[in-house]
């Protein structure tokens, strides 16, 4: 934290802690990290609505509520809202507030380019949404694949929409993991070594080394999309000799380790909720850390699984096919752990216990139903059919909603300083896991049937009605339970119970710091002798060698200085005009110099930004 | 691992005893790498697949590129010669030395400018087929890489005057440096993959 240090309590600095300009300046941690947190569920809300649309459509055997090309875009949109605005960035907010309390910082390695992380994010997630008023929203599928996406087949803006929207969403999201293995690599206490690293923080770890390997490649599909649309350069034209197939081997190379960039966060969180209500350290805390790591490294070679009806000879589906099921190892090692880490636990049956176990549950069908279509015979009966539509929202939405949910319930006392209503919360998690199940589960039985994915309706004789009218009243229910949650947080941030410090007995340092923490975080900076450093100072009686005590926490005496970064205006300039310079291609890609000057000019007033008051 | 043990001072030692920017430039790079590697991929993938012609082995001129790709090499050495002389405080070197750099890879960068003209001459755009699209943006990447480097190459130039470059802050030019290096390996693995192996005449077509 060498660079842009000021000191902290200065005049200058106590002028900027309300407002509106507070926030748009920020380049707090834990104000990013909310900022994120509340961008992502109201995404949550806008693809939870195109959900809602597309059951409603479906719920009748030809049905014509909604017209077929809309509902292409509601699809499309809904998975691409749902993956890239709601669960990676909700993932985002908890990496930005937790990590750092986890590990004893004050702050991320790079607070600015924190900040052009989120803003990035918020302009390239309403450049890609913007596309529903200038013309209608990308309709070929999140996965977008060629020849569907040449200008020949879909000659307006939507897939340029797609693909400037994901760049300009890439750079966001490579920013803040660069920040994050920089944060987390760099910035722990002392005596924090990587083995004693709290679990969330390590699967942060592992999810920014996915995302540094993994966007790069989605960058480069990205680029030869366009140039193909835009310039004309033949890189999917089978006529011209290229190999349409290419498109799907990048995408994929990047999308499924995607996946694991999803699920990983909320495998993270619920490795810290169990042992907190069981009572108990974590059950094969290496052993689960690894098997992690494990899954980030083999998730890349497992990529040509959504690709086994396209072809590709053999050998490679018997290579893709066991390293598929390989994959399932790693997974399966952690659910056991942490079924072991529940065993003779005193186990205390919160909500967000409620919903981590959820996530247990959930996730074993989601990921048993994942083994069975890495059998390339049996994929072939199940691909494009909503068998798969199934397998995937029980990993989505049972794994990572569920885990995510957990998370909101278990940190939400340590950033907001009020507990969640218990009472609504428990309704909230039993609405969505019995919803999720009543429109997940019956997708098994009518993909087994045959009912096609991404269909807009179907013919009454299939026989799928009824168990399409269960699902939508299945979503509906789903939306019954984030309504609740919606009550119970704006109730709870208002007029919730005060939480005090430690209101679940917890085990990492966070919990050893006010609620909310103060904006330095931690007053003195605690010494680490074990992964659960707060459980060992508040226990020093079930240790056998001399108690170790961390000095620290927000109460101590703070001290002499403490050095916080001044907030910038430049990350918002510098995020507001890449994502303009990216809309503006669509129109011309001359006008887009604007939006590059804006940037280029914001850069500049960043490195040239006064480092504020120095000391030595 | 190495413990921090000064982390109660105001200037915080890091955990890992490196800079938080040069570990930066460190795992951009290894982006990078990924980037670059999905370019190439696909240009192997496309190289010998064109419906029309050219075709890589009628147009690259190897020794041309090779003129091109051992400018771009010496640029390493004065990179490796501009770091040396920050550190020792010799600023007028180290201002010579990178000017030298940024000299020799805006010459390789006019080396790249007429390649393309040729090309173009010649009948081969990004347009024209499948290796083409692939060879202009691949190179075309890299050599944006180049500017992109000069340009910083220039900036340190202007600033030494304006403030000197002393020796306790030359993890500027080092940062610079790491990402020179790199894209000149980058090259390296273009002139072997693109030029060298692309412009065999292949086997049975």
């Amino acid at each position: 934290m060498a660079t842009a240090v000021g000191a902290f309590g200065g005049a200058d600095h106590a002028a900027s802690k309300s407002g509106v300009w507070s926030w748009i300046t920020t380049v707090d941690h834990k104000r990013i990290g909310i900022l994120y947190g509340v961008t992502a569920v109201t995404f949550f809300l806008i693809g939870g609505f195109e959900a809602l649309l597309i059951r409603l459509q479906l719920a009748e055997a030809e049905s014509t509520l909604i017209a077929a090309g809309l509902f292409n875009q509601l699809f499309t949109m809904h998975a691409l809202t749902m993956i890239f605005l709601a669960i990676m960035p909700l993932g985002a907010a908890f990496f930005n507030f937790i990590v750092p309390l986890q590990i004893g910082a004050r702050d991320v390695a790079f607070p600015r380019l924190n900040a052009l992380s989120y803003w990035l994010f918020l302009f390239g997630a309403l450049l890609l949404n913007s596309s529903f008023i200038f013309g209608g929203a990308p309709d070929v599928g999140w996965f977008a694949y060629a020849n569907l996406t040449a200008l020949e087949y879909s000659p307006s803006s939507a897939v340029d929409f797609f693909a400037l929207g994901m760049l300009v969403l890439g750079v966001s999201s490579l920013a803040a993991a660069l920040n994050f293995i920089i944060t987390i690599l760099n910035l722990r206490a002392p005596g924090m070594t990587l083995m004693r690293m709290p679990v969330f923080t390590w699967m942060t770890l592992v999810v920014s080394f996915l995302l540094v390997f993994a966007l790069p490649i989605l960058t480069v599909g990205l680029v030869q999309l366009l140039f193909w649309r835009e310039f004309g350069m033949p890189f999917f034209s089978a006529e011209a000799g290229a190999d349409p197939l290419l498109w799907q081997h990048i995408f994929w190379l990047f999308g499924h380790p995607e996946v694991y960039i999803l699920i990983l966060p909320a495998m993270g969180i619920v490795s810290e909720i169990l042992p907190t209500y069981s009572r108990k350290p974590l059950f094969g805390y290496s052993t689960v850390v690894f098997a992690g790591v494990a899954i980030g490294f083999m998730g890349f070679a497992v990529w040509a699984h959504h690709m086994f009806t396209v072809g590709l000879g053999s050998i490679a589906l018997a290579a893709f096919s066991a390293s598929t099921m390989l994959i399932a190892v790693p997974t399966g090692i952690k659910i056991f752990n942490w079924i072991a880490t529940l065993w003779g636990g005193s186990i205390q049956f919160t909500t967000a216990m409620l919903f981590a176990l959820g996530f247990v549950a959930l996730f074993v069908i989601g990921g048993l139903s994942g083994v069975m279509h890495a059998s390339p015979p049996v994929d072939t009966q199940q691909q494009d059919t909503y068998f798969v539509v199934a397998h995937l929202h029980y990993v989505l939405f049972g794994g990572s909603i569920m885990g995510l949910f957990g998370g909101i319930y278990y940190w939400f006392p340590k950033m907001t300083g009020r507990l969640l209503s218990e009472g609504w919360g428990k309704l909230h998690f039993w609405l969505m896991f019995i919803g999720m199940n009543v429109t997940f589960g019956p997708m098994h039985l009518v993909g087994i049937d045959g009912m096609p994915r991404r269909i807009n309706t179907y013919d009454e004789s299939m026989g799928w009605e009824l168990l399409n009218q269960i699902e939508t009243v299945g979503a509906f229910i789903i939306a019954l339970s984030v309504a609740v949650f919606l009550v119970n947080f704006f109730k709870s941030v208002k007029s919730g119970e005060p939480a005090g410090d430690d209101p679940w007995d917890g085990r990492t340092l966070e919990w050893s710091i006010s609620s909310p923490p103060p904006e330095y975080n931690f007053a003195r900076i605690p010494v680490v002798h074990s992964n659960e450093p707060f459980w060992d100072q508040k226990h020093p009686e079930l240790k056998h060698d001399a108690p170790p005590v961390i000095a620290g926490g927000a109460d101590g005496e703070a001290e002499e200085s403490i050095h916080m970064p001044n907030p910038s205006y430049w990350p918002i300039v510098v995020g507001f005009g890449t994502a303009l310079a990216a809309g503006l291609v669509i129109v011309n890609p001359w006008l887009a110099s604007i939006g590059a000057v804006i940037g280029l000019l914001g850069i500049y007033g960043w490195v040239f930004e006064p480092a504020g008051p120095e000391h030595h | 691992m190495t413990t921090n043990t000064t982390a109660h001072e105001s200037h915080l030692a890091t955990t890992t005893g490196l800079d938080h920017r040069k570990l930066l430039m460190w795992l951009f790079l290894a982006s990078e790498c990924l980037f670059f590697g999905s370019l190439i991929a696909t240009f192997l993938l496309y190289k010998d697949a064109s419906v029309v012609g050219p075709q890589p082995h009628e147009i690259l001129n190897i020794p041309v590129t090779s003129t091109s790709t051992f400018v771009l090499l010496t640029s390493s050495l004065a990179m490796v010669l501009a770091l040396a002389a920050v550190q020792r405080n010799d600023v007028v070197s180290a201002r010579f030395w990178i000017f030298a750099t940024a000299f020799l890879g805006a010459t390789f960068l006019g080396f790249q400018v007429y390649e393309f003209y040729e090309f173009v001459i010649h009948g081969l755009t990004p347009k024209t087929n499948v290796f083409g699209a692939s060879f202009f943006t691949l190179t075309g990447f890299h050599g944006a890489h180049v500017t992109v480097g000069v340009i910083w190459l220039m900036s340190l130039f202007f600033y030494s005057f304006r403030h000197g470059l002393p020796a306790e802050r030359s993890l500027d030019v080092e940062l610079c440096g790491l990402y020179w290096h790199f894209v000149d390996i980058v090259w390296v693995v273009i002139f072997t993959v693109v030029y060298l192996i692309g412009s065999l005449e292949p086997a049975a077509t």
